[in-house]
């Protein structure tokens, strides 16, 4: 993510320690570094930079994923994404997905988090609560929720049947007007957890006293909120903004699970349309290209954001 | 100092006891509000075990009639179960092993040693931070094919491992940062050697930032599906994550047994979480989250 030193990290003095400067450049230190190095560079080069770098090579191709490599297509594959209404509105949704979570799951979160985050007695409780569902697999979350929106007997149908006696059930994933916003709720109910924590980290390293002494100085606790504790959190909110662009646009398994992208790909994501055309379909020159634009889409975001926004901010955690 | 504010501002708030406290009572109802959605399908998953479908459709809260025990015992008689906890086992050591071990040594290269060139390569591994293996899996599936490992452990744990690598070494580079030097001098006055250092001096006090590594790992490899359903052709490898999307392709809307198994998977998730929360929050934090 970045190079930069972190200054909660600063223990470290920037200047070279004796015992560092005595082993520096022996070829006693080359060795261990590159013994050290070797290992996981084997690994993350096999298995992840070589494997991104074909899929840019396979996309120049029309290939089934069996046959060999022999049917140059130049930029055709990604000329039919692009051309394509499906992955037009399957780019629209990855980001009505990624704005509703910067509009409500990261407030929500924010607003847990100062709820919870000082004095509150049993706040330890609720904060293990929210965050639990971040530990359990997609996979469980899914099924549950599959559920919980049931159209016949569902939890949800239940619920809501009980309490006003007109109420009329639902098929929550099988409306094309819902269906995208139920998915969202269930990304909500599953990662905010995720953001309150990190808000939390950021909320305690505020100096109390700061806020203390605005208080004495007659500030209201808005005032309190808008002037001091706000921006003293702003690293961390652009850290978890950050987060939350990438996790969005990368949805995949949840939303595959609960709908396969339907009905009628109304909550077909990047992630989704890659599955369903690229692997699929056996199309895996076409599902390649569609892999390389997500790559480039998050790439874009990520330089321009750091550039732009986080380049003051540590890097050093998460 | 701290002891004077707290009591004038605890003198301040003294006038407005009551508006205090309906600004509590408005906060717990929120929060309880929200407590109960989160719980309230985790609960219903796990009593709907014990129910019919019927009972579960009609009541979704409420405790069984007569708790249908033959819901679990179907699934934990089968030898399918025991050899998918087996194969989900295997993967799950075979990954934080391996991802522990290699981001310690680059984490400790990158954070520990002075060499021409490190920052650049620190970022080259950062670059896998921008994509995730829930979005890489086809390119992924595409080189374990060809590195023919196609239906082998290593072609799921390869990759996780590899994937697990960027954020790993973050986090661990952090972690061995923040150890004074002054500690690496008095191991170098002792005798260590710059292995010796990292070995006797810097994993042990780095304990805590390898559990959370450990933790973190641990759910990603329980949880991976997709790499294993295309990886896996011979379903005697499957993990738990595919075991239970079959059974739940074969008893679709049979609730009570798919809950039974959900809750087979979800109730040791919940003790691990409880038992590894610190960990899980002081990787995610940097350490910072207290109390």
């Amino acid at each position: 993510m970045g190079s930069r030193s972190t200054p909660r990290f600063r223990f470290i003095p920037r200047e070279r320690s004796d015992a560092l400067e005595r082993s520096r450049g022996g070829s006693d230190q080359i060795l261990t570094v590159g013994l050290f190095i070797i290992p996981g560079a084997l690994v993350y080069t096999l298995f992840l930079i070589i494997p991104i770098i074909q899929a840019a090579y396979y996309s120049l191709y029309d290939w089934n994923g069996l046959g060999p490599l022999n049917n140059f297509y130049g930029f055709g594959n990604y000329e039919r994404a692009f051309g394509h209404e499906v992955f037009q509105s399957s780019v629209l949704n990855s980001l009505v997905i990624t704005s509703l979570s910067l509009l409500i799951q990261l407030p929500l979160a924010m607003s847990l988090a100062l709820m919870v985050g000082r004095k509150l007695p049993g706040r330890a409780i609720f904060r293990s609560i929210f965050f639990m569902p971040y530990v359990f697999s997609e996979i469980i979350t899914a099924i549950i929720w599959t559920f919980v929106y049931y159209p016949g007997g569902g939890m949800l149908n239940t619920v809501l049947g009980s309490i006003f006696p007109s109420y009329v059930p639902q098929g929550w994933l099988a409306n094309r007007d819902i269906a995208l916003l139920a998915v969202f709720f269930v990304i909500t109910w599953k990662y905010f957890g995720l953001h309150m924590i990190l808000y939390m980290a950021g909320l305690q390293s505020i100096n109390g006293e700061i806020e203390e002494a605005a208080r004495i100085d007659g500030a209201n606790e808005l005032q309190v909120l808008r002037y001091i504790t706000l921006p003293m959190l702003a690293p961390t909110i652009r850290l978890t903004v950050y987060l939350s662009v990438l996790g969005s646009l990368n949805q995949f398994v949840l939303i595959w699970i609960l709908t396969t992208g339907g009905p009628a790909n109304a909550t077909q994501v990047m992630a989704t349309y890659m599955y369903r055309f690229g692997i699929k379909s056996f199309n895996l020159g076409f599902g390649s290209a569609v892999a390389v634009i997500i790559f480039v889409i998050s790439l874009i975001f990520s330089i321009g954001y750091q550039r732009a926004v986080m380049r003051r901010d540590y890097t050093g955690a998460v | 100092m701290t002891a004077l504010m707290t009591k004038l501002s605890r003198s301040r708030r003294r006038p407005l006891p009551l508006r205090l406290w309906t600004a509590r009572l408005f906060q717990y109802a929120i929060l309880i509000t929200l407590a109960l959605i989160i719980l309230g399908p985790v609960i219903t998953a796990v009593l709907g075990g014990l129910k019919t479908t019927g009972e579960l459709y009609d009541q979704p809260f409420g405790l069984p009639s007569v708790p249908r025990w033959e819901n679990y015992t179907g699934i934990l008689s089968s030898g399918v179960f025991w050899r998918q906890l087996l194969n989900s086992a295997i993967i799950v050591v075979g990954t934080v092993s391996m991802t522990v071990t290699t981001s310690a040594l680059l984490a400790f290269v990158f954070s520990r040693l002075v060499f021409r060139g490190r920052e650049l390569i620190f970022n080259f591994f950062t670059l896998g931070l921008l994509f995730p293996v829930t979005i890489a899996f086809l390119p992924v599936f595409i080189q374990v094919r060809q590195l023919s490992l196609i239906d082998s452990y290593f072609g799921v744990i390869l990759p996780l491992v590899a994937f697990g690598i960027p954020g790993s070494t973050l986090i661990l580079r952090g972690f061995f940062r923040a150890i004074p030097s002054e500690l690496e001098d008095a191991s170098y006055i002792d005798g260590c050697g710059t292995i010796g250092f990292f070995w006797y001096v810097l994993l042990p006090l780095a304990r805590p930032a390898l559990g959370a590594i450990v933790v973190l790992q641990t759910i990603v490899a329980w949880n991976e599906y997709f790499l294993p359903l295309l990886v896996f052709t011979d379903d005697s490898k499957w993990p738990l994550t595919l075991g239970i999307m079959q059974f739940q392709g074969q008893f679709g809307t049979d609730w009570g047994r798919v809950m039974a198994f959900v809750s087979l998977l979800i109730v040791p998730a919940v003790l691990f979480y409880i038992l590894t929360q610190r960990y899980i929050v002081t990787g995610l934090t940097g350490g910072e989250l207290k109390g």
